[in-house]
């Protein structure tokens, strides 16, 4: 069903696993038996059609479809060989170890350095201010964004521009050091070059955290990924790497979409 | 497209026709406009008209007619030391050394025995209170303003019998009759008369009645909302008691007060007239507004704050206490001050378990008889005592200033909260 190209062997020690994962709105199904690997050595990015179920699949990942009620998933996902629907997986202790970005810059409207701290304040990491403080530090920096907003820490978090609010998110994202980071069309909503910052970003966090980007710009897709899955109507088409899927496609679906015929 | 004034001269928007029609929407939102500020004039020519009438009649109604009595009391015999004037008893003990007949006969000696008959019948009662607070008194002379008769202030006010108008004329030609600025008004209960009746009874019992309210239906209802919205599974239940709430809200405030009387009273038969009770039955009309409005307020705080709550790890109860309630705060306010001043402004839920009493001591505590603003302009606008409708007025005007001053300080907390958030 899936076709998987030659070159991606199937990784033993993958940091996340997805075996069979079906996605059920009610009656409908939104995902349809796909199985993938993520890890810190490459980006993988979904790509696919609007309502493909690219943002669905991605949302399995940290169980964040368990805030809809409707939604149903079935199938295996493993965080280091953990099922994450398991008993000895908490949903809250998943969701610190697989953070998320969302597609419109959503940061609290607290201060910026609230925005940071408050991952690592419920979660107890950092017990004192001072341990606090090097968080916020080390967050800001890693998303790139402490060199504009040091000295306006106390400032709200809303009061950013759009690129700077979506680098705080990811900033938010880090502040709890998660092993993995899902992105879902973290740049859709911002300007070229407030999205060209971002995709540098990604690349300097790729290799210390596992990212999944989901994007509905095959351009991003082939710049900042190194293996890309293409979506159609909830099933996995087509998964390589990103060099071969964009010049060497197999299935004609994705060369249809990837020559821009139809998406 | 093949009408005559799209094949004029350069496009259908260019035509005389288009110019008339553009000038006819012009005119139709000028009228608008007019027709809307005129609807405000009109509104705020009657607040004006309203207040003014208030505040005219009002004022007369923080006045009262006293009349001005010197006495000598070092003269009169009466001693007190300082265990005396403390006991619970001293007005009785005080009245024992003739405290009452010194005043009955200082007044007859300066206003003569017509003027004298005039003077309150409890106008010792004022003297006794003053010694109380000022033990010096005794040691020398000096002079009382005393409350008149009723019959001797509608006399002042050019009303009543032509005998008491004209002593009224002849007493304060004198200079022994004035209005004065009566404080008491807002430091005495309800009395039998104009000249003695004062607002502190209802107005400490509607504060006592708000505090029971607030503290019951605030927490309820804020709680309601949250679990509504945030926990509760969508369902046929919920969905009948969303319906229940929303009826709950709509339902005539008398019969609540009848709930009061069958549940509440039968419950507490002793609590008659009580605050407290009085508190519980507006805390049940209020829940319902603080819940429907704090409901609004939560599905107002934007899905993509809750996810980025949950997305770095918090649990579903900090989600809602560090994010969802200090955005919907605000919200809950607004509503919170609907309800309340609406429950502050009630009578008819009251009416029925018994705070309509005659309270001529103003309440103690949550459980002891007390009546509530509303309810003494109500009681004193039945009196057929002319002096009673200046004293309505002006009961009208400290529950207007009550209510100024409660949403006051709810609009004040509001915009805290909108601000560090």
């Amino acid at each position: 069903m899936t076709i998987v190209h030659e070159t991606i062997q199937n990784n033993p020690d993958a940091m996340m696993r997805a075996r069979d994962v079906s996605v059920y709105y009610g009656d409908k199904m939104a995902i349809d038996n796909v199985s993938i690997d993520i890890s810190p050595d490459y980006v993988t990015a979904f790509i696919g059609p609007s309502g493909c179920g690219k943002s669905t699949f991605l949302r399995c990942f940290n169980r964040m479809n368990d805030t809809i009620p409707a939604a149903k998933v079935t199938g295996l996902i493993e965080l280091e060989g953990e099922d994450i629907h398991g008993t000895s997986m908490d949903v809250v202790q998943l969701r610190a170890r697989v953070g998320m970005v969302f597609q419109k810059p959503n940061p609290f409207p607290k201060t910026i350095y609230e925005n940071i701290a408050y991952g690592p304040k419920i979660h107890g990491l950092g017990e004192k201010k001072a341990d606090l403080d090097v968080i916020v530090e080390r967050s800001l920096t890693r998303a790139g964004l402490w060199d504009e907003v040091k000295d306006r820490l106390e400032d709200s978090g809303t009061a950013l521009s759009g690129g700077q609010q979506q680098r705080l998110c990811i900033a938010r994202a880090i502040a709890v050091d998660p092993e993995v980071i899902l992105m879902d069309e973290p740049a859709s909503a911002l300007d070229p070059i407030a999205t060209a910052k971002i995709e540098e970003l990604i690349d300097e966090l790729s290799g210390r955290y596992a990212i999944v980007i989901v994007t509905h710009s095959m351009q991003q897709a082939a710049r900042v990924s190194q293996r890309t899955a293409f979506f159609h109507l909830g099933r996995m088409v087509e998964y390589g790497p990103t060099s071969e899927i964009f010049t060497n496609p197999i299935e004609e679906r994705t060369k249809d979409y990837i020559t821009g015929r139809y998406g | 497209m093949s009408s005559p004034e799209t094949q004029t001269a350069g496009g259908p928007t260019r035509t005389d026709a288009f110019a008339k029609r553009l000038a006819k929407r012009y005119r139709a939102e000028k009228r608008f406009r007019a027709m809307g500020l005129g609807a405000i004039l009109f509104s705020i020519a009657v607040l004006i008209f309203l207040l003014g009438n208030m505040l005219s009649n009002g004022v007369a109604g923080f006045q009262r007619a006293e009349l001005t009595v010197p006495i000598d009391l070092a003269a009169s015999g009466i001693v007190a030391d300082e265990a005396l004037l403390t006991s619970i008893d001293a007005v009785q003990r005080l009245e024992m050394q003739g405290l009452s007949a010194v005043v009955s006969a200082a007044a007859e000696a300066e206003l003569g025995a017509e003027g004298a008959a005039q003077v309150d019948l409890d106008g010792w009662r004022e003297v006794a209170a003053a010694i109380q607070s000022d033990p010096a008194l005794l040691n020398g002379a000096s002079e009382f303003d005393l409350a008149t008769s009723t019959d001797l202030a509608s006399g002042l006010a050019g009303e009543g019998s032509p005998e008491m108008q004209a002593l009224a004329q002849q007493l304060s030609a004198d200079g022994m009759l004035a209005k004065n600025w009566d404080w008491g008004f807002l430091t005495r209960s309800d009395a039998t008369g104009p000249q003695k009746v004062g607002i502190w009874g209802a107005l400490k019992g509607s504060m006592l009645t708000m505090i029971v309210t607030f503290l019951l239906a605030f927490p309820i209802g804020v709680l309601a909302a949250l679990y509504l919205e945030e926990y509760a599974p969508k369902n046929r239940w919920t969905d009948f008691i969303e319906v229940s709430i929303n009826n709950l809200a709509a339902v005539p405030s008398i019969i609540f007060g009848l709930l009061g009387l069958a549940v509440f009273l039968a419950l507490f038969p002793n609590l008659r007239s009580a605050p407290l009770i009085g508190g519980m039955t507006l805390a049940l009309m209020t829940m319902p507004v603080i819940v429907i409005s704090g409901r609004n307020a939560i599905k107002a705080v934007p899905p993509s704050i809750r996810d980025g709550a949950l997305a770095v790890g918090a649990s579903p109860v900090q989600v809602v206490f560090h994010h969802v309630l200090p955005l919907a705060l605000p919200g809950m306010l607004t509503g919170t001050i609907i309800g309340m001043a609406r429950a502050l402004g009630e009578t008819a839920p009251l009416l029925l378990i018994g705070m309509r009493a005659f309270v001529a001591t103003p309440p103690d505590g949550f459980t002891s008889p007390a009546t509530v603003l509303p309810m003494q302009i109500f009681l004193w606008s039945d009196e057929i005592d002319r002096g009673f409708v200046e004293r309505t007025s002006a009961a009208i005007i400290v529950l207007l200033l009550f209510l100024l001053l409660m949403n006051g300080l709810a609009i004040y907390l509001r915009n805290k909260f909108e601000k560090t958030w």
